[in-house]
């Protein structure tokens, strides 16, 4: 049996993880909320944010924190020129005209990020790795913390963005009733680049955070894009509290199942969680009515 | 039956039928080994998109977790074969129905609680990855280390046991291939078919009509998966290696689904022509860039990507309906 120490201290590094999770799942939900396309590039989009990170750091020498903001501007614009430029045209298209285009862009994405960085695992070394802090019989890592904790600060700001200002209220509207706001004057396009904008904003900024956990590959998208609608799910459709939940919940399982189990089959049980939320609570844990 | 089957099928697209069907049987007679390699592919995948197509292009079911019903088959088949020397087409009784079941497993959860379109999709894609990590720690099939056939010997053709020269699988292929094409046809013809479209169409409505959309549904994913479950096999016994990894992975199934999406998704000749296209780019870009000498991990990949976002952006109902516009040989209004 794992002493309860050990298997705290596990369980608060789950959780906080799960906290960076969950900004990425968010961006996610933003998207599908609004735009209602199924963003089947998002884990690829965090690779490149990693990516982007992990050059600045070798070059410079710049903390991916202190980059965090610079590097989520700099995804914003890439997601709204995507939307802007290929998606918008996408938006009266079938569904799977939608996903194929995506899968497409995904495919592009993680190619390119092969050619440019090569398949090798790469991670950044930073000055404070293996530093930690002690509360009580709990030990917690310091880059898991600050890794938390600036998960939580970009959700908080989104949260007050969308709730907030006009902008935001214009987006929920676009969100809520596509016909009505049209007829009310909004530019619902502009709006549609400006949420998936947003969206990519929120997991550039969970990849520059997640370079301080793992390592980055060009191939890591893949899962992380399923990680995020598990997460998404499991919180439930639209609920932003729900996605930073969902991202708990998955953290804690995945780290708990690594320390009782074996870590590489700890995907595996996120996957259970889908399959009891579906069957138990099919709007999500968070979500308001039946999806 | 066949005058049934016939009915309102242009003529050209009967002849044009025929001339495939007399090119792909006497194909392998001018191909060189490499060639046949990628006649196999072909056949392989046209074989998969059809089974695939039934979901999406009848009843409107988005799958991207086909993979887990090849992962199922081939493990069983080949599991059966190194435990206990049971010949893969003995497996078949048991493998069809597994997969089946695992759809039948996934629909249940779905269709139950109505989760649709997306949602239902990405509950396919979590299942695959479900069942691949299970298989990377299941002991009894070599877990993460791999499955292994004894290595074909190409001196005879041992059918019974599928072991023998690449030529035997292509023409198990091709017989795949076109025994599918035609149920598809007897599929779409049948009172199901109709209730599928019906489904696919507007599932309200078909609910409102009677229609028992849950059983349907439930029919298309089982049928499917069933047919699919049968390509596995033959990936065990061609390739004669398996690794959770491989043959479980996302990209598989979207290697599945790519063939029908380019060829025109709900259309019978669309999996074969999309499967034609793809493989042939595929194949033409790798021979390109290795006699250009370009050798850049993913380089063949990307442009494989930048032609899929052409053809969606330029063909987004597929290069058949198309194809079919332009030279009259539309498949009759199904």
């Amino acid at each position: 049996m794992v002493p309860a120490d050990i298997l705290l201290n596990v369980a608060v590094g789950g959780v906080l993880t799960g906290l960076v999770y969950g900004l990425m799942a968010l961006g996610l939900s933003v998207i599908f909320g609004v735009v209602r396309v199924v963003n089947f590039a998002h884990g690829e989009m965090m690779t490149i944010a990693m990516y982007i990170a992990l050059t600045l750091f070798a070059a410079f020498h710049l903390d991916p924190l202190v980059m965090l903001v610079p590097i989520a501007l700099a995804m914003f614009a890439f997601g709204y020129l995507l939307q802007a430029g290929v998606i918008n045209f996408f938006i009266t298209k079938p569904e799977h005209s939608q996903f194929l285009l995506l899968i497409a862009i995904a495919i592009i994405i993680v190619n390119t990020l092969l050619i440019l960085f090569g398949p090798d695992a790469q991670n950044v070394q930073v000055a404070y790795a293996f530093d930690s802090f002690q509360l009580g019989p709990l030990i917690v890592d310091a880059t898991k913390l600050y890794a938390g904790v600036a998960a939580i600060v970009v959700a908080g700001a989104l949260f007050v963005f969308f709730q907030y200002t006009e902008v935001g209220t214009a987006i929920r509207a676009c969100a809520d009733n596509y016909t009505g706001a049209l007829v009310v004057g909004l530019d619902v396009g502009r709006f549609y680049a400006l949420t998936f904008g947003l969206g990519a904003a929120c997991v550039g900024a969970a990849g520059t955070i997640l370079l301080l956990l793992f390592d980055v590959t060009p191939t890591l998208g893949p899962a992380y894009t399923l990680l995020a609608f598990v997460i998404v799910i499991t919180g439930g459709l639209g609920s932003m509290p729900g996605a930073l939940l969902g991202g708990m919940l998955v953290g804690l399982t995945e780290a708990l199942a690594g320390l009782l189990f074996t870590p590489s089959a700890k995907s595996m049980f996120s996957f259970a969680i889908l399959v009891l939320v579906l069957l138990f609570r099919p709007q999500g844990i968070m979500g308001k009515k039946a999806a | 039956m066949i005058v049934r089957l016939a009915t309102g099928i242009a003529p050209r697209t009967l002849v044009l039928l025929g001339v495939l069907l007399a090119v792909f049987a006497s194909l392998p007679m001018l191909a060189s080994d490499y060639v046949l390699t990628v006649l196999i592919l072909i056949l392989y995948f046209a074989y998969l998109g059809q089974a695939w197509n039934i979901m999406l292009g009848f009843a409107g079911l988005l799958s991207l977790g086909h993979a887990l019903y090849i992962g199922l088959g081939a493990y069983t088949a080949a599991a059966l074969y190194v435990h206990f020397g049971i010949g893969p087409w003995l497996s078949l009784l048991i493998a069809v129905p597994l997969a089946a079941a695992a759809g039948a497993f996934i629909g249940f959860l779905a269709f139950r609680f109505r989760v649709a379109g997306v949602y239902f999709a990405i509950l396919t894609i979590a299942v695959a990855e479900f069942a691949r990590v299970g298989f990377d720690h299941l002991n009894w099939t070599g877990a993460s280390a791999g499955l292994f056939l004894p290595v074909a010997q190409y001196a005879h053709n041992d059918l019974w046991n599928l072991r023998g020269h690449p030529l035997m699988f292509y023409y198990i292929l091709l017989a795949a291939t076109v025994f599918a094409f035609i149920g598809c046809r007897v599929l779409l013809l049948s009172r199901m078919g109709y209730f599928w479209l019906a489904i696919r169409e507007d599932e309200e409505a078909a609910r409102a009509a009677g229609i028992d959309t849950f059983r349907y549904k439930m029919m298309a994913v089982m049928i499917s998966a069933g047919m699919t479950s049968f390509g596995g096999v033959i990936y065990a016994f061609y390739y004669n290696n398996l690794f959770p990894e491989q043959v479980f992975n996302i990209s598989q199934s979207i290697l599945i689904i790519l063939g029908p999406f380019v060829g025109g998704v709900g259309t019978l000749f669309g999996p074969v022509l999309g499967a034609v296209v793809l493989e042939t780019i595929a194949e033409g870009m790798r021979t390109l860039l290795g006699g250009l000498g370009v050798d850049v991990p993913g380089t063949n990949q990307l442009f494989f990507g930048a032609i899929l976002l052409l053809v969606v952006v330029a063909l987004p109902e597929g290069v058949w309906p198309w194809f079919a516009r332009r030279f009259g040989v539309a498949e009759s209004k199904a």
